[in-house]
């Protein structure tokens, strides 16, 4: 670097090229220069605002808000963990968003493998455009105005009851309940879901199928057998999202949600708001913290970062 | 949700660690170009004397519905202080934001009175000097200097509009017509109650049980011993299995009682006006319990940025027109006595729709929101605060 | 039979996916201000209103501002991460992945909380720059998985090659490397600034005085004075996207450059999909 500038000042443009090809060369042979030199940008990004802020943000789980200044006080303590594990409404909250995230996990994938199937193999290749914006589109349209078309379909009075009631069954009742979270939630993240497992369904080499064939496999066993198993790193990518979007997610328990639908979110959320009280805040959001963490370390496990 | 400055900041190195955030932010800025930017904040104790040239901005937290286009166009033009306003869901909310980045961000807040004390006690809002605000002589005597935003003979800024939390309920469905708060708490309407998500709700209890339970000698809902909290929080739990849904924003409750999902629950009139305008089947009523409210204080913050725009935003948001225009918008009372007529000019009847016109017993009726506290007026700091109000309302909802 | 099965399945997740859109698109013409359903009536009223929104108009630009600054500073830092971690083996590099792949995978309210303290700490004024910090830091996953993807798949003997034929590193950069990983580029960028023009939780922690569109829209929401405002903002969102959207995704895959695949389906996997995304509330 320094050897190039130093040509720079020096000379005119035929050594400038040269040096920087020298210069360029030594950076392509020490590759540890070269590779720190790209990640110290990125890296410094990293590390001084996003662990930075995380650092801050889960130090002051150990300290307390006093009660009558509403201050924080810098003293090192596990109150508000122990306000969580004894009170029985934060663990039915934990688990029912846990619960929750699970359910609406396994919900997507189910939905998700078929369609993604279909898409990546058998659609010919204008379907396949087609499928791809369709699953794009909610993508671009607002997350919120998405919920609020939920509530008009869910309603009492609304347009699957109406539906029902014209095909001639009774309505159900599941506007403003965790049936309802359960089904937005499903909706709002299933392309998520799709889009790793379509492109886990195209990685799939046609020789490998083929050879199943060969084999005398037939059609769904070489689907369970061969297919499954080599898609399952894009299921899991798929579920890194669909599970950790429901797990942090505060706005559609509040839209459609009902009498107990509060989720860890909610909690924090209210905490931070009403009560300034971030310690506790940051306490009960190391649960999230901590279920994703330990997911995390399972999905590398199973190859699903390459599948991101 | 946004904490203020300094809370859960570590002790260590902090001059080093703000520089590093300086310099990203810097760097950042450059990059970002944005326009924009204050001159310095103003700090005086002494109230100004005269309301000198705009700053050209003015940043209001504000709830929904009180900065509409109808009176902040022709303010903008008028002053050349262009308005941004940050929309809060709770009066929760409105302090938190209010108290963000050292409270330079935002020069005024449109606080209820379960914020106002709040504000007034952290230090988060300045005196102001009602004698520049034209309008403020003819607000009703009540709202000249109440309680909830007047301390010690100081005024931390002008009042604005107020309203009760009235009993909604479905004509079709809720026959005879109710008269009691009873009727949210009653099992026939399981599955078709709906209360606001917000711990304040807590006083509506306590409210009630003044009149039902007279043996627990709750004289002020919002200043509850111990014992009269947990009477309020067991009718609470009690009523938890009937309800829907409890609402966040104004808009749940009104989807819930247009797509028949709710029959009966605790309102504004905002809900009842735009369920009325869409056909909807429902009418509200001051049940004979009486009835908590609200009345609104537009607040200076204590550093505030463009406090010369402020002035002007008090002086143009209590005159009788603006006044008349945002009390039928959100269908609340003025604090201008003065606005009636124009009420009426913009809808006949307006004015006595809205109560603007009532006589001072009506105002009396309506236990205006406070911010509980351990001071219960008695000297004893035996009464439950707000933060315990909070803690009680999340662990009753589960 | 199994195929029909598979193929009703396909149509009814169309139907799932589409329907809400479609919803949003009829309560635009929506007379009343008040959902319901049936129906009431038909008005095209709210489209000029909608129009001459001035906060509207604001919000709408300051997305655009945001989605733009924080996606270009995620293909810059997401790019140069993956072309590190593509090239070089070094220790820690597993961690980069995992580092980079956090702000997504933990929930928003957790990113949003931690940068709130982390500039109040700082005593940083929230604005523009701020929200742009916040969603750059969720958006460089997206381009960094895309471009390390494409990467993975091309051929080192490639930019060997063109460094014996004597090409400088830069050379090599801006002629070999650079068009094999454009079309990965693009297509990480765009679910980048999808994932930013729709944040709300993280954006509700990291914006000041002024509005995001969707910040904009929970405040419209709130009471709903003009509700299918918001209807109409968001079907002109999706009738300005959805030629981008189409378009990138025959760029990606039509002209990506060196497709390793034979198969008609394999194409450029990493090249839709970057996948990985938080619209995030």
């Amino acid at each position: 670097m320094t050897a190039a500038r130093a040509e720079v000042v020096a000379g005119g443009p035929g050594r400038f090229r040269s040096a920087r090809r020298r210069a360029s060369a030594g950076l392509f042979r020490r590759g540890w220069l070269r590779a720190t030199l790209l990640l110290s940008a990125p890296a410094a990004w990293f590390v001084l605002i996003y662990l930075a802020a995380l650092a801050i943000l889960f130090v002051s789980a150990f300290w307390r808000v006093d009660a009558f200044t509403g201050e924080v006080v810098h003293q090192w303590n596990l109150d508000n963990f122990k306000t969580i594990a004894e009170s029985p409404a934060y663990r039915t909250i934990a688990l029912r968003t846990i619960g929750i995230a699970a359910a609406v996990t396994l919900t997507d994938a189910l939905l998700a493998i078929p369609f993604a199937y279909f898409a990546a193999r058998l659609a010919p290749r204008r379907l396949q455009t087609v499928l791809f914006v369709i699953v794009l589109v909610p993508l671009w349209t607002s997350y919120l105005v998405r919920v609020y078309a939920w509530r008009l379909i869910l309603a009492h009075d609304g347009i699957l009851n109406w539906t029902l009631h014209k095909l001639g069954f009774g309505g159900v009742d599941i506007a403003y309940s965790n049936w309802a979270m359960w089904v937005v939630f499903s909706y709002l993240w299933l392309p998520f879901m799709i889009l790793p497992v379509w492109v886990a369904f195209e990685r799939v080499p046609d020789s490998f199928l083929e050879a199943s064939a060969d084999l005398g496999a037939r059609g769904w066993t070489t689907f369970r057998r061969v297919l499954l198993p080599l898609v399952l790193p894009g299921v899991v990518a798929g579920s890194i999202f669909t599970f950790s979007l429901t797990l942090g997610d505060f706005i559609t328990p509040t839209l459609v949600g009902g009498a107990g639908s509060d989720f860890i979110g909610n909690v924090v959320y209210s905490s931070v708001g009403i009560a300034n009280n971030v310690p506790f805040a940051a306490a009960f959001a190391t649960i999230p913290l901590l279920v994703m963490g330990a997911y995390l370390l399972v999905a590398r496990k199973v190859g699903a970062f390459e599948a991101l | 949700m946004r904490n203020s400055r300094n809370r859960g900041a570590p002790p260590a190195h902090p001059a080093l660690a703000r520089l590093t955030v300086g310099l990203v932010t810097l760097a950042m800025t450059a990059v970002v170009a944005c326009g924009g930017g204050g001159s310095g904040g103003s700090t005086t104790s002494s109230l100004p004397t005269s309301v000198g040239r705009g700053e050209g901005q003015l940043n209001l937290i504000a709830w929904e519905g009180y900065t509409e286009p109808q009176w902040v166009k022709p303010f903008e033009q008028q002053t050349g202080c262009n308005v941004s306003a940050k929309y809060a869901g709770s009066s929760d909310e409105m302090v938190t934001l209010m108290r963000q980045g050292g409270g330079t961000q935002y020069d005024m807040v449109s606080a209820s009175g379960d914020a106002s004390l709040r504000l007034i006690k952290g230090g988060d809002v300045q005196p102001v000097n009602v004698a520049l605000v034209p309008g403020w002589k003819d607000f009703i005597p009540q709202l000249q200097s109440p309680p909830h935003n007047t301390v010690d003979g100081k005024h931390y800024g002008v009042s604005l509009q107020w309203g009760p939390n009235t009993l909604l309920y479905n004509t079709r469905d809720v026959t005879p017509a109710p008269d009691s708060w009873a009727t949210i708490y009653d099992p026939q309407f399981k599955g078709r109650i709906t209360v606001p998500d917000n711990p304040i709700q807590i006083a509506d209890a306590a409210l009630y049980l003044s009149k039902t339970r007279p043996e627990l000698g709750i004289r002020d809902p919002y200043e509850l011993t111990q014992d009269q909290l947990t009477a309020a929080i067991d009718l609470l739990k009690s009523q938890r299995p009937l309800i829907k849904k409890y609402w966040a924003l104004a808009s749940d409750e009104i989807d819930l009682f247009k797509n028949g999902d709710a029959v009966v629950g605790a309102s504004w009139p905002y809900q009842t006006i735009t369920l009325q305008d869409s056909g909807a089947p429902v009418k509200d009523l001051i049940p004979r319990e009486g009835a908590t409210g609200w009345a609104d204080t537009w607040m200076l913050s204590a550093h505030a940025r463009h406090p010369n725009c402020a002035y002007k935003w008090m002086q143009w948001i209590s005159t009788p027109r603006v006044q008349a225009e945002q009390a039928i918008s959100f269908g609340e009372t003025p604090a201008n006595t003065k606005a009636c007529p124009y009420m009426d000019r913009i809808q006949a009847g307006a004015c006595t729709k809205y109560h603007a016109n009532a006589p001072a017993s009506y105002f009396a009726s309506i236990r205006f929101w406070r911010t509980p506290t351990r001071d219960c007026g008695n000297g004893s700091q035996d009464c439950t605060d707000y933060t315990t109000w909070q803690q009680r309302w999340t662990e009753m909802k589960g | 039979m199994a195929r029909v099965a598979l193929r009703v399945w396909v149509a009814l997740i169309v139907l799932f996916l589409l329907f809400p859109i479609l919803l949003i698109a009829l309560y635009a013409f929506n007379e009343s201000n008040v959902q319901s359903w049936p129906l009431p009536g038909l008005s095209t009223k709210w489209f000029a209103s909608t129009f001459h929104n001035e906060a509207m108009r604001q919000a709408l630009w300051l997305s655009v501002r945001a989605a733009l600054i924080a996606t270009t500073i995620a293909i810059v830092l997401g790019s140069m991460a993956a072309f590190a971690v593509h090239r070089f083996r070094f220790f820690g590099r597993e961690t980069v992945s995992f580092l980079l792949v956090l702000p997504l995978a933990l929930p928003g309210i957790i990113t949003g909380m931690a940068l709130n303290s982390f500039f109040a700490w700082g005593t940083v004024d929230f604005s523009l720059t701020t929200i742009v910090i916040g969603h750059a830091t969720f958006c460089i996953v997206t381009v960094y998985n895309n471009a390390l993807a494409r990467l993975r798949r091309t051929q080192t003997s490639l930019v060997e090659a063109s460094m014996d034929l004597g090409a400088d590193g830069w050379q090599t950069f801006r002629h070999v490397t650079l068009p094999m990983v454009a079309t990965a580029l693009v297509a990480g960028g765009l679910l980048a600034f999808a994932l930013s023009f729709d944040e709300v939780i993280v954006t509700t922690f990291t914006a000041g005085a002024q509005n995001t569109l969707p910040l904009w829209i929970f405040g419209n929401i709130r009471l709903g004075q003009q509700l299918p405002q918001v209807n109409v903002v968001v079907l002109m969102v999706i009738v300005v996207t959805i030629v981008p959207v189409t378009l990138a995704q025959r760029l990606t895959r039509d002209t990506g450059v060196l497709r390793t695949g034979t198969g008609r389906g394999r194409a450029d996997a990493s090249t839709h999909a970057a996948v990985a995304a938080e619209p995030a509330p």
